[in-house]
């Protein structure tokens, strides 16, 4: 820095403490709410956990919320992990395919191609609720896995940055690969997808994110319980019509649904920090 | 379009490699949409027999409603409240962030994992830290003389939802701020110290202006974030009320086509909002095009 004020320096500091305490406080509130029992949650304003974590862990985890109509935890909890990595798995492996058609070939409806996905840019699921849940019944495919997933798996911004990146790799990789007489499909797996290695992890933390996190498709496409997932489930929780909402279990389900993305932001921070900024370019 | 110098040669194999992702499209995006734009000069009656063209007619029973124009000014005003309280938080402290060197990646690790909360779950934390029965801040307020209820003022209602959505957005503007501040060259902050400027003159004279192009694009993705990606939060929380406060317009077209069950108005609806879309896309790309030549 230019120069040192001590004070200036002081100031900063507890900005930024304030921030970050801020930023904990509802998640830490929440932390606590779900170590205590209902009783005293809704007595008064704990503000040290207390020491029925296990007992309100086991109990969403295994029983859920029966008064609320609400499955086990655990089992919502398996349905997000599986529509999150299907959501980016997915996403990943088309969009990888399609930027490298786009690239390293050339064929007519080229350009149309990459047209046609980038107006899904356009398009997100909020604005054509009614008709693409149409579709979705129609093809049977409400309350399944793949219904949760698959709509979703259209990439644009995912294409965009594979495009930009291969883009970048050196032509002489392309010709020596020639050379020695690999063919598209051997240069791509051995070549492509090992140099882009980096690029594919980082946008698999926004992607896991974006898909762990989804709402409003869930809602749409799953009226059986055994497809909830805990993002939108807790909803049902909070929402248990006349009774009091049971907030102690609420808050350990809000505690277990923001945890896994959370996990994954901070073991790969640095490289979701370059994949947002890259996405966004 | 460019493709590279040098390409691969083969009849079928392109084709074969875009398929799934334009399947994908054509089925899940394209199609719907246009069903929506279709359905959208169609009127169904109420048992779903007899379908007629209308016309206009849905858009101009539409903008003569006057809960949906409602819903039009709530979401503005929600909208520009979201961006501007994330962005103004964020952008004070990316700039204390820049200002502290040895610890700036201890503070972004701090301050980066809202991001990861869904919209859904960040509404129902704040909804327990704002209940008016046994929310902290509820309680905190009512210590200060002032009596909090989101469930019957619509004021109340209204903040609960900004924050929970701006909570989770300041992580995303101060990681771009930050960004953007570590990118303005050390010279000219050095430069106008030696003419004796203090950090706050630095501040607006040199850091501001410099940062204007990244905050004119976190407008727009702050607008878009708020416009369609914290349905969650207002569903999760105030379902819209009370009465219609907080009505936004995806919830509003959700609540039309599942609960209304109204096709042409939700259709119509859903037209709008595509046409706000690309608007905001197109000025996105707009500024990104501006931003190579600067």
């Amino acid at each position: 820095m230019v120069e040192r004020r001590p004070l200036l320096l002081v100031v900063q500091h507890a900005v930024l403490i304030l921030g970050a305490a801020v930023f904990v406080f509802p998640i830490y509130l929440a932390f606590v709410a779900s170590t205590h029992t209902a009783r005293e949650v809704n007595s008064g304003l704990p503000l040290l956990p207390g020491d029925q974590m296990w007992t309100n862990y086991a109990t969403v985890l295994g029983d859920g919320l029966s008064t609320a109509g609400a499955p086990p935890i655990g089992l919502m909890l398996m349905n997000s992990t599986i529509m999150a990595l299907a959501i980016t798995l997915g996403k990943l492996a088309i969009s990888l395919l399609s930027s490298f058609a786009i690239v390293y070939f050339r064929f007519p409806f080229r350009v149309l191609a990459f047209w046609t996905i980038f107006i899904t840019l356009m398009l997100p699921v909020e604005v054509r609720i009614l008709p693409t849940y149409e579709v979705v019944a129609q093809l049977g495919m409400l309350n399944s896995y793949a219904g949760l997933s698959i709509p979703l798996i259209a990439s644009a911004t995912a294409t965009f940055l594979f495009r930009q990146f291969f883009m970048t790799v050196p032509d002489e990789l392309t010709e020596a690969a020639r050379i020695d007489g690999a063919g598209p499909l051997k240069f791509f797996r051995d070549i492509l997808v090992p140099l882009s290695r980096t690029n594919i992890a980082a946008l698999f933390v926004i992607l896991f994110i974006y898909g762990w996190n989804q709402y409003l498709w869930p809602l749409l496409v799953t009226t059986d319980e055994s497809y909830y997932t805990v993002v939108m489930g807790i909803q049902r929780m909070a929402n248990a019509g006349e009774e009091t909402p049971q907030w102690h279990l609420i808050m350990s389900t809000a505690i277990l649904a923001l945890l896994p993305p959370v996990v994954v932001i901070l073991a790969m921070q640095r490289l979701f920090v370059r994949g947002l900024v890259e996405v966004e370019k | 379009m460019r493709t590279k110098k040098v390409t691969f040669r083969h009849r079928w194999l392109p084709y074969l490699l875009v398929a799934p992702q334009i399947a994908i499209t054509l089925v899940f995006f394209i199609w719907p949409a246009s069903q929506a734009l279709y359905q959208s000069v169609l009127r169904q009656d109420a048992f779903g027999l007899k379908t007629e063209f209308v016309g206009l007619a849905n858009f101009a029973k539409l903008f003569n409603d006057p809960l949906y124009l409602e819903s039009f000014v709530t979401t503005v005003v929600y909208s520009a409240m979201v961006a501007g309280l994330s962005m103004g938080v964020a952008l004070v402290l990316a700039v204390m962030a820049d200002r502290v060197v040895r610890q700036a990646t201890t503070y972004r690790t701090l301050l980066i994992w809202p991001y990861a909360v869904a919209p859904a779950v960040a509404g129902v934390l704040w909804w327990f830290l704002f209940n008016p029965t046994i929310g902290i801040a509820a309680y905190a307020l009512d210590a200060v003389g002032y009596d909090w209820n989101h469930y019957q003022d619509g004021g109340d209602a209204m903040t609960l939802i900004v924050i929970a959505a701006a909570w989770r957005q300041v992580s995303y503007n101060f990681l771009f701020f930050l960004a953007g501040l570590q990118a303005i060259p050390r010279s000219l902050t050095e430069a106008a110290a030696i003419d004796g400027a203090g950090p706050v003159k630095r501040f607006w004279t040199i850091q501001l202006p410099l940062l204007s192009p990244t905050a004119f694009f976190l407008v727009v993705v702050n607008v878009v974030y708020a416009f369609f990606e914290t349905f969650g939060i207002v569903h999760a929380t105030t379902s819209g009320g009370p009465g219609n406060d907080t009505v936004i317009l995806v919830y509003k077209v959700w609540r039309d086509a599942f609960e209304g069950l109204n096709l042409g108005s939700s259709a119509a609806q859903s037209v709008v909002l595509m046409v706000i879309v690309i608007a905001l896309t197109a000025i996105q790309f707009r500024y990104l095009e501006n931003r190579v030549e600067y």
